[in-house]
Protein backbone atom coordinates (compact mmCIF):
# COMPACT_ATOMS: atom_id res chain seq x y z
CA UNK A 1 0.00 0.00 0.00
CA UNK A 2 0.86 3.65 -0.69
CA UNK A 3 1.55 5.73 1.95
CA UNK A 4 -1.41 8.56 2.24
CA UNK A 5 -0.58 12.22 3.19
CA UNK A 6 -2.73 13.39 6.21
CA UNK A 7 -5.14 15.47 3.48
CA UNK A 8 -5.80 12.33 1.55
CA UNK A 9 -6.78 10.46 5.23
CA UNK A 10 -9.13 13.50 6.10
CA UNK A 11 -10.95 13.85 2.66
CA UNK A 12 -11.44 10.17 2.40
CA UNK A 13 -13.13 10.75 6.01
CA UNK A 14 -15.20 12.86 5.26
CA UNK A 15 -16.47 11.03 1.56
CA UNK A 16 -17.28 7.95 3.83
CA UNK A 17 -19.72 10.06 5.89
CA UNK A 18 -21.22 11.55 3.51
CA UNK A 19 -21.63 8.50 1.77
CA UNK A 20 -22.80 6.89 4.83
CA UNK A 21 -25.25 10.20 5.56
CA UNK A 22 -26.81 9.86 2.03
CA UNK A 23 -27.19 6.08 1.76
CA UNK A 24 -28.45 6.07 5.82
CA UNK A 25 -30.24 9.00 6.26
CA UNK A 26 -33.87 8.11 4.77
CA UNK A 27 -34.21 5.24 6.58
CA UNK A 28 -33.25 7.20 10.08
CA UNK A 29 -35.58 9.82 8.98
CA UNK A 30 -38.50 7.29 8.68
CA UNK A 31 -37.71 5.33 11.52
CA UNK A 32 -38.06 8.99 13.44
CA UNK A 33 -41.42 9.40 12.33
CA UNK A 34 -42.89 6.52 12.62
CA UNK A 35 -42.64 7.37 16.45
CA UNK A 36 -43.95 10.85 16.25
CA UNK A 37 -47.32 12.30 16.21
CA UNK A 38 -48.86 13.94 12.84
CA UNK A 39 -48.53 17.18 14.99
CA UNK A 40 -45.01 16.88 15.86
CA UNK A 41 -43.99 15.39 12.53
CA UNK A 42 -45.29 18.64 11.15
CA UNK A 43 -43.38 21.32 12.99
CA UNK A 44 -41.44 23.55 10.85
CA UNK A 45 -38.62 23.60 11.07
CA UNK A 46 -38.58 19.72 11.32
CA UNK A 47 -36.72 18.48 14.66
CA UNK A 48 -34.98 15.53 16.33
CA UNK A 49 -36.33 16.27 19.50
CA UNK A 50 -39.96 14.86 20.33
CA UNK A 51 -42.10 12.83 23.07
CA UNK A 52 -41.89 8.95 21.43
CA UNK A 53 -45.44 7.30 20.53
CA UNK A 54 -46.37 3.82 19.58
CA UNK A 55 -49.70 5.14 19.13
CA UNK A 56 -48.45 4.62 15.07
CA UNK A 57 -47.44 0.83 15.58
CA UNK A 58 -50.06 0.45 18.09
CA UNK A 59 -53.43 1.21 15.36
CA UNK A 60 -51.49 -1.08 12.48
CA UNK A 61 -51.23 -3.87 15.06
CA UNK A 62 -54.75 -3.89 16.49
CA UNK A 63 -55.64 -2.67 12.97
CA UNK A 64 -57.85 -0.06 14.29
CA UNK A 65 -57.14 3.98 13.66
CA UNK A 66 -58.98 5.98 16.29
CA UNK A 67 -59.69 9.43 15.27
CA UNK A 68 -61.67 12.06 17.03
CA UNK A 69 -63.84 11.55 13.74
CA UNK A 70 -64.42 8.00 13.28
CA UNK A 71 -62.25 4.70 13.85
CA UNK A 72 -60.99 3.17 10.82
CA UNK A 73 -60.12 -0.29 9.83
CA UNK A 74 -57.07 -0.90 8.74
CA UNK A 75 -55.79 -4.31 6.91
CA UNK A 76 -51.83 -3.70 6.83
CA UNK A 77 -51.18 -6.95 8.89
CA UNK A 78 -53.40 -9.12 6.56
CA UNK A 79 -50.98 -7.13 4.23
CA UNK A 80 -47.96 -8.47 6.35
CA UNK A 81 -49.49 -12.14 6.52
CA UNK A 82 -49.75 -12.58 2.87
CA UNK A 83 -46.29 -11.28 2.09
CA UNK A 84 -44.83 -13.69 5.11
CA UNK A 85 -47.55 -16.51 3.04
CA UNK A 86 -46.35 -15.86 -0.69
CA UNK A 87 -42.70 -15.01 -0.35
CA UNK A 88 -42.42 -18.41 2.24
CA UNK A 89 -44.47 -20.24 -0.42
CA UNK A 90 -42.78 -19.02 -3.65
CA UNK A 91 -39.59 -19.90 -1.70
CA UNK A 92 -40.66 -23.66 -0.90
CA UNK A 93 -41.81 -24.33 -4.41
CA UNK A 94 -38.70 -22.64 -5.91
CA UNK A 95 -36.35 -24.87 -4.03
CA UNK A 96 -38.54 -27.98 -4.28
CA UNK A 97 -38.44 -27.57 -8.20
CA UNK A 98 -34.97 -25.77 -8.78
CA UNK A 99 -32.59 -28.13 -6.55
CA UNK A 100 -32.90 -31.23 -8.36
CA UNK A 101 -32.90 -29.05 -11.58
CA UNK A 102 -29.86 -27.46 -10.37
CA UNK A 103 -28.29 -30.70 -9.32
CA UNK A 104 -29.40 -32.48 -12.42
CA UNK A 105 -28.08 -29.48 -14.43
CA UNK A 106 -24.30 -29.28 -12.74
CA UNK A 107 -23.97 -33.11 -13.33
CA UNK A 108 -25.57 -34.21 -16.75
CA UNK A 109 -25.00 -31.00 -18.89
CA UNK A 110 -26.58 -31.86 -22.12
CA UNK A 111 -27.80 -29.22 -24.75
CA UNK A 112 -31.62 -29.69 -23.41
CA UNK A 113 -30.93 -28.78 -19.54
CA UNK A 114 -28.47 -25.52 -20.87
CA UNK A 115 -31.56 -24.55 -22.76
CA UNK A 116 -33.68 -24.48 -20.33
CA UNK A 117 -31.34 -23.23 -17.69
CA UNK A 118 -31.01 -20.26 -20.21
CA UNK A 119 -34.68 -19.76 -20.85
CA UNK A 120 -35.03 -19.82 -17.36
CA UNK A 121 -32.21 -16.94 -16.76
CA UNK A 122 -33.34 -15.10 -19.82
CA UNK A 123 -36.82 -14.80 -17.91
CA UNK A 124 -35.07 -13.08 -15.20
CA UNK A 125 -34.50 -9.75 -17.56
CA UNK A 126 -37.70 -9.98 -20.09
CA UNK A 127 -40.23 -7.37 -18.52
CA UNK A 128 -42.81 -8.61 -16.75
CA UNK A 129 -45.83 -7.27 -17.35
CA UNK A 130 -45.28 -8.81 -20.52
CA UNK A 131 -45.83 -11.95 -19.35
CA UNK A 132 -48.16 -10.50 -16.89
CA UNK A 133 -50.28 -8.62 -18.66
CA UNK A 134 -51.79 -11.84 -21.07
CA UNK A 135 -51.41 -13.76 -17.47
CA UNK A 136 -54.74 -11.53 -15.81
CA UNK A 137 -56.69 -12.71 -18.98
CA UNK A 138 -55.62 -15.96 -18.18
CA UNK A 139 -56.13 -16.35 -14.45
CA UNK A 140 -59.97 -15.05 -14.73
CA UNK A 141 -60.78 -17.89 -16.66
CA UNK A 142 -58.86 -20.69 -14.75
CA UNK A 143 -60.38 -18.78 -11.85
CA UNK A 144 -56.52 -18.80 -10.89
CA UNK A 145 -57.18 -14.96 -10.04
CA UNK A 146 -58.17 -15.13 -6.17
CA UNK A 147 -56.01 -17.85 -5.06
CA UNK A 148 -52.20 -17.51 -3.57
CA UNK A 149 -51.31 -20.22 -5.41
CA UNK A 150 -51.32 -18.29 -8.67
CA UNK A 151 -49.40 -15.99 -7.38
CA UNK A 152 -46.79 -18.25 -5.94
CA UNK A 153 -46.59 -20.07 -9.33
CA UNK A 154 -46.02 -16.04 -10.70
CA UNK A 155 -43.13 -15.46 -8.34
CA UNK A 156 -41.09 -18.43 -9.68
CA UNK A 157 -40.40 -15.94 -12.48
CA UNK A 158 -38.04 -14.39 -10.26
CA UNK A 159 -36.97 -16.99 -7.13
CA UNK A 160 -36.64 -20.43 -9.78
CA UNK A 161 -33.36 -18.12 -11.73
CA UNK A 162 -32.31 -17.22 -8.62
CA UNK A 163 -32.15 -20.65 -6.90
CA UNK A 164 -31.32 -22.28 -9.69
CA UNK A 165 -28.21 -20.92 -11.31
CA UNK A 166 -26.71 -20.33 -7.67
CA UNK A 167 -27.04 -23.94 -6.19
CA UNK A 168 -26.46 -25.42 -9.59
CA UNK A 169 -22.95 -23.31 -8.89
CA UNK A 170 -22.51 -25.08 -5.23
CA UNK A 171 -23.34 -28.60 -6.87
CA UNK A 172 -20.27 -28.15 -9.29
CA UNK A 173 -18.18 -27.11 -6.79
CA UNK A 174 -18.84 -30.47 -5.05
CA UNK A 175 -16.15 -33.14 -6.39
CA UNK A 176 -17.75 -35.97 -8.32
CA UNK A 177 -15.33 -38.83 -6.43
CA UNK A 178 -17.14 -38.55 -3.60
CA UNK A 179 -20.43 -39.16 -5.13
CA UNK A 180 -18.97 -41.97 -6.87
CA UNK A 181 -17.56 -43.69 -4.11
CA UNK A 182 -20.65 -43.30 -2.34
CA UNK A 183 -22.26 -44.81 -5.46
CA UNK A 184 -19.89 -47.70 -5.28
CA UNK A 185 -21.12 -48.33 -1.70
CA UNK A 186 -24.46 -49.73 -3.22
CA UNK A 187 -26.67 -46.70 -3.10
CA UNK A 188 -28.68 -45.30 -5.67
CA UNK A 189 -28.74 -42.12 -7.66
CA UNK A 190 -31.43 -40.65 -5.36
CA UNK A 191 -29.84 -41.36 -2.38
CA UNK A 192 -26.38 -40.20 -3.08
CA UNK A 193 -28.35 -36.71 -4.26
CA UNK A 194 -30.42 -36.70 -1.15
CA UNK A 195 -27.46 -37.88 1.56
CA UNK A 196 -24.24 -36.56 0.04
CA UNK A 197 -24.98 -33.37 -2.66
CA UNK A 198 -27.81 -31.75 -0.99
CA UNK A 199 -26.06 -31.38 2.49
CA UNK A 200 -22.47 -30.25 0.90
CA UNK A 201 -24.43 -27.80 -0.86
CA UNK A 202 -26.17 -27.02 1.99
CA UNK A 203 -25.13 -23.93 2.95
CA UNK A 204 -25.30 -22.58 -0.55
CA UNK A 205 -29.12 -23.40 -0.69
CA UNK A 206 -30.16 -21.73 2.35
CA UNK A 207 -28.13 -18.53 1.14
CA UNK A 208 -30.23 -18.50 -2.28
CA UNK A 209 -33.12 -19.71 0.01
CA UNK A 210 -32.63 -16.23 1.80
CA UNK A 211 -32.22 -14.24 -1.16
CA UNK A 212 -34.95 -15.67 -3.21
CA UNK A 213 -37.13 -14.29 0.02
CA UNK A 214 -35.61 -11.32 -0.08
CA UNK A 215 -36.89 -10.66 -3.45
CA UNK A 216 -39.99 -12.14 -2.94
CA UNK A 217 -40.99 -10.24 -0.78
CA UNK A 218 -40.14 -7.07 -2.49
CA UNK A 219 -41.69 -7.24 -5.40
CA UNK A 220 -44.30 -5.10 -6.51
CA UNK A 221 -45.91 -5.36 -9.75
CA UNK A 222 -46.61 -8.89 -10.00
CA UNK A 223 -49.08 -8.68 -6.87
CA UNK A 224 -50.52 -5.03 -8.23
CA UNK A 225 -51.59 -7.11 -11.28
CA UNK A 226 -52.60 -10.02 -10.29
CA UNK A 227 -53.36 -10.26 -6.46
CA UNK A 228 -57.21 -9.40 -5.54
CA UNK A 229 -57.41 -6.82 -2.12
CA UNK A 230 -57.54 -9.61 0.55
CA UNK A 231 -54.01 -11.06 -1.24
CA UNK A 232 -52.31 -8.10 -1.27
CA UNK A 233 -48.57 -8.30 0.10
CA UNK A 234 -46.72 -5.22 1.89
CA UNK A 235 -45.60 -3.35 -1.22
CA UNK A 236 -49.26 -3.08 -3.03
CA UNK A 237 -50.81 -2.74 0.34
CA UNK A 238 -47.85 0.04 1.62
CA UNK A 239 -49.21 2.21 -1.97
CA UNK A 240 -53.28 1.76 -1.07
CA UNK A 241 -52.52 3.05 2.53
CA UNK A 242 -51.04 5.93 1.52
CA UNK A 243 -54.02 7.00 -0.34
CA UNK A 244 -56.83 5.43 1.82
CA UNK A 245 -55.62 7.02 5.23
CA UNK A 246 -54.44 10.34 3.26
CA UNK A 247 -52.82 12.54 6.16
CA UNK A 248 -51.76 9.94 9.04
CA UNK A 249 -48.22 10.37 8.20
CA UNK A 250 -46.59 8.60 11.02
CA UNK A 251 -48.70 5.17 10.36
CA UNK A 252 -47.51 5.29 6.82
CA UNK A 253 -43.90 5.90 8.51
CA UNK A 254 -44.40 2.98 11.21
CA UNK A 255 -46.01 0.62 7.79
CA UNK A 256 -42.87 1.49 6.01
CA UNK A 257 -40.54 0.42 8.90
CA UNK A 258 -42.62 -2.44 9.44
CA UNK A 259 -42.51 -3.66 5.50
CA UNK A 260 -38.80 -3.39 5.43
CA UNK A 261 -37.64 -4.72 8.43
CA UNK A 262 -37.77 -8.30 7.60
CA UNK A 263 -35.60 -8.32 4.32
CA UNK A 264 -33.10 -5.91 6.13
CA UNK A 265 -32.40 -8.19 9.42
CA UNK A 266 -32.43 -11.11 6.48
CA UNK A 267 -29.79 -9.26 4.69
CA UNK A 268 -27.88 -8.54 7.04
CA UNK A 269 -27.68 -12.15 8.77
CA UNK A 270 -27.03 -13.54 4.83
CA UNK A 271 -24.86 -10.33 3.66
CA UNK A 272 -21.69 -13.21 3.32
CA UNK A 273 -23.93 -14.72 0.55
CA UNK A 274 -25.36 -11.19 -1.04
CA UNK A 275 -22.66 -10.58 -3.53
CA UNK A 276 -22.59 -14.31 -5.17
CA UNK A 277 -26.53 -14.02 -4.96
CA UNK A 278 -27.19 -10.94 -6.74
CA UNK A 279 -25.20 -11.54 -9.48
CA UNK A 280 -26.51 -14.76 -9.91
CA UNK A 281 -23.38 -16.77 -8.98
CA UNK A 282 -20.52 -14.66 -11.55
CA UNK A 283 -18.75 -12.67 -8.41
CA UNK A 284 -17.84 -14.69 -5.29
CA UNK A 285 -17.28 -12.37 -2.29
CA UNK B 1 -15.00 -44.82 -16.50
CA UNK B 2 -12.89 -47.40 -14.97
CA UNK B 3 -14.71 -47.06 -11.65
CA UNK B 4 -18.09 -48.14 -13.68
CA UNK B 5 -16.42 -51.22 -14.81
CA UNK B 6 -15.96 -52.61 -11.82
CA UNK B 7 -19.73 -52.67 -10.72
CA UNK B 8 -21.35 -56.03 -11.56
CA UNK B 9 -23.43 -55.50 -14.80
CA UNK B 10 -26.53 -54.89 -13.41
CA UNK B 11 -25.81 -51.91 -11.36
CA UNK B 12 -23.91 -50.90 -14.39
CA UNK B 13 -26.99 -50.92 -16.37
CA UNK B 14 -29.37 -49.23 -13.69
CA UNK B 15 -26.95 -46.21 -12.96
CA UNK B 16 -26.60 -45.88 -17.33
CA UNK B 17 -30.71 -45.89 -17.60
CA UNK B 18 -30.67 -43.42 -14.32
CA UNK B 19 -28.02 -41.33 -15.96
CA UNK B 20 -29.71 -40.72 -18.96
CA UNK B 21 -33.26 -40.54 -18.00
CA UNK B 22 -32.93 -39.08 -14.41
CA UNK B 23 -31.76 -35.64 -15.89
CA UNK B 24 -34.98 -35.07 -17.71
CA UNK B 25 -37.53 -35.77 -14.86
CA UNK B 26 -35.49 -34.14 -12.31
CA UNK B 27 -35.30 -30.75 -14.87
CA UNK B 28 -39.26 -31.52 -15.90
CA UNK B 29 -40.69 -29.13 -13.22
CA UNK B 30 -38.59 -26.36 -14.20
CA UNK B 31 -39.26 -27.21 -17.65
CA UNK B 32 -43.20 -27.37 -17.03
CA UNK B 33 -42.39 -23.44 -15.66
CA UNK B 34 -40.97 -22.65 -18.63
CA UNK B 35 -43.59 -23.67 -21.04
CA UNK B 36 -46.20 -22.02 -18.25
CA UNK B 37 -44.35 -18.58 -19.23
CA UNK B 38 -44.05 -18.90 -22.57
CA UNK B 39 -47.42 -19.29 -23.48
CA UNK B 40 -48.62 -16.00 -21.86
CA UNK B 41 -45.68 -14.40 -24.16
CA UNK B 42 -46.84 -16.13 -27.12
CA UNK B 43 -50.18 -14.47 -26.16
CA UNK B 44 -48.88 -11.01 -25.45
CA UNK B 45 -47.07 -11.54 -29.12
CA UNK B 46 -50.43 -12.41 -30.70
CA UNK B 47 -52.32 -9.57 -28.94
CA UNK B 48 -49.82 -6.78 -30.23
CA UNK B 49 -50.70 -7.51 -33.59
CA UNK B 50 -54.07 -7.39 -32.78
CA UNK B 51 -56.78 -4.12 -32.80
CA UNK B 52 -57.82 -4.86 -28.96
CA UNK B 53 -59.78 -2.77 -27.10
CA UNK B 54 -61.52 -4.13 -23.68
CA UNK B 55 -63.90 -1.12 -23.94
CA UNK B 56 -64.80 -2.73 -27.89
CA UNK B 57 -64.44 -6.48 -27.63
CA UNK B 58 -66.89 -6.82 -31.36
CA UNK B 59 -63.54 -4.78 -32.88
CA UNK B 60 -61.61 -7.31 -31.33
CA UNK B 61 -59.49 -8.11 -34.61
CA UNK B 62 -56.01 -9.08 -36.43
CA UNK B 63 -54.50 -6.07 -37.63
CA UNK B 64 -50.79 -7.35 -38.24
CA UNK B 65 -48.19 -4.93 -37.87
CA UNK B 66 -50.58 -1.94 -37.43
CA UNK B 67 -49.96 -0.90 -33.90
CA UNK B 68 -45.96 -1.60 -34.51
CA UNK B 69 -46.99 1.02 -37.37
CA UNK B 70 -48.75 3.29 -35.76
CA UNK B 71 -45.91 3.68 -33.37
CA UNK B 72 -44.05 5.31 -36.00
CA UNK B 73 -46.17 8.49 -36.09
CA UNK B 74 -47.12 8.30 -32.46
CA UNK B 75 -45.76 11.57 -30.10
CA UNK B 76 -46.30 9.35 -27.28
CA UNK B 77 -44.59 6.23 -28.09
CA UNK B 78 -41.32 8.43 -29.07
CA UNK B 79 -42.03 9.79 -25.68
CA UNK B 80 -42.18 6.82 -23.96
CA UNK B 81 -38.69 5.51 -25.57
CA UNK B 82 -36.73 9.00 -25.02
CA UNK B 83 -37.88 8.83 -21.32
CA UNK B 84 -36.94 5.49 -20.90
CA UNK B 85 -33.69 5.81 -22.67
CA UNK B 86 -32.92 8.66 -20.64
CA UNK B 87 -33.29 6.96 -17.59
CA UNK B 88 -31.75 3.95 -18.00
CA UNK B 89 -28.49 6.16 -18.90
CA UNK B 90 -28.56 8.90 -16.79
CA UNK B 91 -29.04 6.54 -13.62
CA UNK B 92 -26.78 3.64 -14.78
CA UNK B 93 -24.00 6.53 -15.73
CA UNK B 94 -24.64 7.87 -12.03
CA UNK B 95 -24.78 4.80 -10.14
CA UNK B 96 -21.99 4.18 -11.83
CA UNK B 97 -19.51 6.17 -11.10
CA UNK B 98 -20.95 6.65 -7.54
CA UNK B 99 -20.74 3.21 -7.05
CA UNK B 100 -16.81 2.94 -8.54
CA UNK B 101 -15.73 5.72 -6.10
CA UNK B 102 -17.72 4.17 -3.16
CA UNK B 103 -15.96 0.71 -3.59
CA UNK B 104 -12.49 2.32 -3.89
CA UNK B 105 -13.12 4.18 -0.90
CA UNK B 106 -13.57 0.94 0.98
CA UNK B 107 -11.31 -1.39 -0.74
CA UNK B 108 -8.91 -1.95 2.09
CA UNK B 109 -10.30 -4.79 4.17
CA UNK B 110 -10.52 -3.11 7.39
CA UNK B 111 -13.24 -4.01 10.16
CA UNK B 112 -14.93 -0.42 9.49
CA UNK B 113 -15.08 -0.46 5.70
CA UNK B 114 -16.72 -4.25 5.98
CA UNK B 115 -19.46 -2.67 8.05
CA UNK B 116 -19.94 0.45 6.56
CA UNK B 117 -20.56 -2.17 3.07
CA UNK B 118 -22.87 -3.80 5.06
CA UNK B 119 -25.15 -0.93 6.03
CA UNK B 120 -24.77 0.58 2.18
CA UNK B 121 -26.65 -3.09 1.86
CA UNK B 122 -29.62 -2.02 3.06
CA UNK B 123 -30.98 0.67 0.67
CA UNK B 124 -30.83 -2.36 -1.97
CA UNK B 125 -32.57 -4.73 -0.05
CA UNK B 126 -35.38 -1.95 1.16
CA UNK B 127 -38.13 -2.45 -1.87
CA UNK B 128 -38.09 -0.05 -4.03
CA UNK B 129 -41.74 0.80 -3.73
CA UNK B 130 -41.18 1.33 -0.32
CA UNK B 131 -38.23 3.35 -1.31
CA UNK B 132 -40.35 5.80 -3.35
CA UNK B 133 -42.65 6.21 -0.55
CA UNK B 134 -39.98 7.01 1.91
CA UNK B 135 -38.45 9.44 -0.15
CA UNK B 136 -42.29 11.31 -1.36
CA UNK B 137 -42.47 11.49 2.88
CA UNK B 138 -39.24 13.14 2.46
CA UNK B 139 -40.19 15.38 -0.14
CA UNK B 140 -43.31 16.26 0.77
CA UNK B 141 -44.09 19.92 0.15
CA UNK B 142 -45.62 21.04 3.86
CA UNK B 143 -43.01 18.71 5.78
CA UNK B 144 -40.90 16.87 4.28
CA UNK B 145 -37.03 17.33 5.51
CA UNK B 146 -35.62 17.32 1.94
CA UNK B 147 -38.27 19.79 1.01
CA UNK B 148 -37.12 22.36 4.55
CA UNK B 149 -33.55 22.06 3.40
CA UNK B 150 -33.85 23.15 0.02
CA UNK B 151 -35.94 26.17 0.73
CA UNK B 152 -33.74 27.09 3.62
CA UNK B 153 -30.80 27.23 1.12
CA UNK B 154 -33.11 29.75 -0.55
CA UNK B 155 -34.57 27.71 -3.57
CA UNK B 156 -37.99 28.54 -3.28
CA UNK B 157 -40.71 26.56 -4.77
CA UNK B 158 -38.65 23.41 -5.18
CA UNK B 159 -41.56 20.65 -5.86
CA UNK B 160 -39.67 17.51 -6.33
CA UNK B 161 -41.75 14.73 -7.95
CA UNK B 162 -45.07 17.13 -8.46
CA UNK B 163 -43.44 19.33 -11.21
CA UNK B 164 -42.32 18.36 -14.92
CA UNK B 165 -39.08 20.33 -14.72
CA UNK B 166 -37.88 17.75 -11.08
CA UNK B 167 -39.76 14.88 -11.35
CA UNK B 168 -37.12 13.43 -13.47
CA UNK B 169 -34.82 14.05 -11.18
CA UNK B 170 -36.49 13.04 -7.89
CA UNK B 171 -36.90 9.65 -9.27
CA UNK B 172 -33.42 9.14 -10.72
CA UNK B 173 -32.01 10.11 -7.19
CA UNK B 174 -34.64 7.39 -5.59
CA UNK B 175 -32.96 5.05 -8.22
CA UNK B 176 -29.40 6.12 -7.22
CA UNK B 177 -30.22 5.77 -3.13
CA UNK B 178 -31.57 2.35 -3.83
CA UNK B 179 -29.14 0.56 -6.64
CA UNK B 180 -25.95 2.85 -6.84
CA UNK B 181 -25.01 -0.40 -3.82
CA UNK B 182 -25.54 -3.29 -6.26
CA UNK B 183 -23.00 -1.82 -8.14
CA UNK B 184 -20.59 -0.97 -5.28
CA UNK B 185 -20.89 -4.40 -3.58
CA UNK B 186 -19.77 -5.86 -6.73
CA UNK B 187 -17.09 -3.84 -7.59
CA UNK B 188 -16.03 -4.10 -4.32
CA UNK B 189 -15.75 -7.84 -4.54
CA UNK B 190 -14.25 -7.26 -7.73
CA UNK B 191 -11.44 -5.15 -6.59
CA UNK B 192 -10.53 -7.25 -3.31
CA UNK B 193 -10.14 -10.13 -5.80
CA UNK B 194 -7.83 -8.61 -8.16
CA UNK B 195 -4.22 -10.07 -8.00
CA UNK B 196 -1.78 -7.89 -5.63
CA UNK B 197 1.58 -7.97 -7.90
CA UNK B 198 1.18 -5.52 -10.10
CA UNK B 199 0.01 -3.10 -7.48
CA UNK B 200 2.91 -4.10 -5.73
CA UNK B 201 5.36 -3.46 -8.81
CA UNK B 202 3.54 -0.58 -9.60
CA UNK B 203 4.09 0.99 -6.01
CA UNK B 204 7.90 -0.19 -5.85
CA UNK B 205 8.80 1.27 -9.03
CA UNK B 206 6.80 5.10 -7.93
CA UNK B 207 4.29 4.86 -10.73
CA UNK B 208 1.98 7.72 -10.12
CA UNK B 209 -1.57 6.75 -8.42
CA UNK B 210 -3.47 8.08 -11.24
CA UNK B 211 -1.70 6.16 -13.56
CA UNK B 212 -2.63 2.79 -11.99
CA UNK B 213 -5.62 3.59 -11.35
CA UNK B 214 -5.89 4.13 -15.38
CA UNK B 215 -3.42 1.32 -16.62
CA UNK B 216 -3.83 -1.27 -13.92
CA UNK B 217 -7.05 -1.21 -11.31
CA UNK B 218 -9.62 -0.19 -14.65
CA UNK B 219 -8.65 -2.57 -17.29
CA UNK B 220 -8.40 -5.56 -14.67
CA UNK B 221 -11.82 -4.24 -13.05
CA UNK B 222 -13.33 -4.21 -16.74
CA UNK B 223 -15.47 -7.43 -16.45
CA UNK B 224 -17.15 -6.76 -12.99
CA UNK B 225 -17.66 -3.27 -14.35
CA UNK B 226 -19.55 -4.47 -17.26
CA UNK B 227 -21.57 -7.14 -15.79
CA UNK B 228 -22.92 -4.74 -13.20
CA UNK B 229 -23.48 -2.18 -15.73
CA UNK B 230 -25.38 -4.67 -18.10
CA UNK B 231 -27.08 -5.98 -15.15
CA UNK B 232 -28.48 -2.44 -14.05
CA UNK B 233 -28.86 -1.49 -17.59
CA UNK B 234 -31.14 -4.25 -18.04
CA UNK B 235 -33.26 -3.83 -14.62
CA UNK B 236 -33.16 0.19 -14.88
CA UNK B 237 -34.72 0.29 -18.87
CA UNK B 238 -37.78 -1.86 -17.25
CA UNK B 239 -37.97 0.38 -14.18
CA UNK B 240 -41.78 0.24 -12.95
CA UNK B 241 -41.85 0.07 -9.19
CA UNK B 242 -40.43 3.44 -8.33
CA UNK B 243 -41.69 5.45 -10.74
CA UNK B 244 -45.20 4.44 -10.31
CA UNK B 245 -45.33 4.60 -6.28
CA UNK B 246 -43.66 7.96 -7.01
CA UNK B 247 -45.56 9.80 -10.02
CA UNK B 248 -48.27 6.96 -11.71
CA UNK B 249 -46.08 8.47 -14.70
CA UNK B 250 -46.84 11.88 -14.09
CA UNK B 251 -47.20 14.50 -13.82
CA UNK B 252 -48.35 14.42 -17.54
CA UNK B 253 -46.37 12.35 -19.82
CA UNK B 254 -43.47 13.25 -17.83
CA UNK B 255 -42.26 9.58 -16.62
CA UNK B 256 -44.43 7.30 -18.96
CA UNK B 257 -41.21 4.80 -19.24
CA UNK B 258 -42.28 1.46 -21.21
CA UNK B 259 -43.73 -0.11 -18.45
CA UNK B 260 -45.52 2.58 -17.18
CA UNK B 261 -47.23 3.11 -20.21
CA UNK B 262 -47.96 0.01 -20.99
CA UNK B 263 -49.56 -0.63 -17.93
CA UNK B 264 -51.46 2.41 -17.78
CA UNK B 265 -52.63 1.52 -22.03
CA UNK B 266 -54.15 -1.68 -20.34
CA UNK B 267 -55.65 -0.60 -17.57
CA UNK B 268 -56.65 2.46 -17.82
CA UNK B 269 -57.10 3.15 -21.62
CA UNK B 270 -57.76 -0.80 -22.30
CA UNK B 271 -55.96 -0.45 -25.50
CA UNK B 272 -54.39 -4.12 -24.91
CA UNK B 273 -52.79 -4.36 -28.61
CA UNK B 274 -50.74 -1.24 -28.06
CA UNK B 275 -49.62 -2.33 -24.80
CA UNK B 276 -48.66 -5.68 -26.16
CA UNK B 277 -46.84 -4.08 -28.92
CA UNK B 278 -45.13 -1.68 -26.09
CA UNK B 279 -43.87 -4.73 -24.57
CA UNK B 280 -42.44 -6.65 -27.42
CA UNK B 281 -40.67 -3.38 -27.95
CA UNK B 282 -39.09 -3.49 -24.72
CA UNK B 283 -38.61 -6.99 -24.88
CA UNK B 284 -36.57 -7.00 -28.23
CA UNK B 285 -34.38 -4.36 -26.24
CA UNK B 286 -33.81 -6.60 -23.34
CA UNK B 287 -32.98 -9.44 -25.70
CA UNK B 288 -30.21 -7.70 -27.40
CA UNK B 289 -28.72 -6.14 -24.00
CA UNK B 290 -29.36 -9.80 -22.20
CA UNK B 291 -27.43 -11.68 -24.58
CA UNK B 292 -24.34 -8.87 -24.29
CA UNK B 293 -25.02 -9.36 -20.53
CA UNK B 294 -24.80 -13.32 -20.59
CA UNK B 295 -22.41 -13.57 -22.42
CA UNK B 296 -19.99 -11.06 -20.04
CA UNK B 297 -21.57 -13.07 -16.87
CA UNK B 298 -20.91 -16.67 -18.13
CA UNK B 299 -16.64 -15.42 -18.59
CA UNK B 300 -17.20 -13.95 -14.58
CA UNK B 301 -19.27 -16.74 -13.72
CA UNK B 302 -16.28 -19.15 -15.32
CA UNK B 303 -13.26 -17.66 -13.09
CA UNK B 304 -15.21 -17.61 -9.97
CA UNK B 305 -16.10 -21.01 -9.85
Amino acid sequence: MLETSPLETFLRGVAILLVILFFMFPIFWIVLMSFQTNETILRIPPSFIFEPTFDNYRALITGKLETNAASLDIAFMRNMGNSVLLSVGAVLLALILGVPAAYSFARHKTRFSEDIAFTLLSFRFAPPLLVLLPLTIYFQKLGLSDTYFGLIWVYQLICLPLILWIVRGYFEDISEDVEYAYRIGGHSWFETFRKIAVPLAGPGIAAAGLLAFIFAWNNFIFALVLASADKQPVTVGALAFVTASGIQYGQIAAAIVLSITPTLLLAVYAQKYLVEGLSLGAVKG
Amino acid sequence: MTVENDLPGVRRRRIKVGRRVLPYILSLPALLVCIGILVPFVTAAIYSLQRYRLSQPWARKFNWGENYLNFLSDPDFWNTLKVSLVYAGTTVTLELMLGLGIALLLQRRTRFNNFVSIMLLMPLMTAPVLAALMWKLMTNSGFGILSYLVSSVGIQDFRWASSPDTALLTVVLVDIWVYTPFIMILLLAGLRSLPSQPFEAAALDGVPRTFVFWKITLPMLMPYILTATLFRLLDSIQQFDIIYAMTQGGPGDTLTVFQVEAYLNFFQSTNIGRSAALMMILWAITFVLSNIFIKNWLKLRERAN
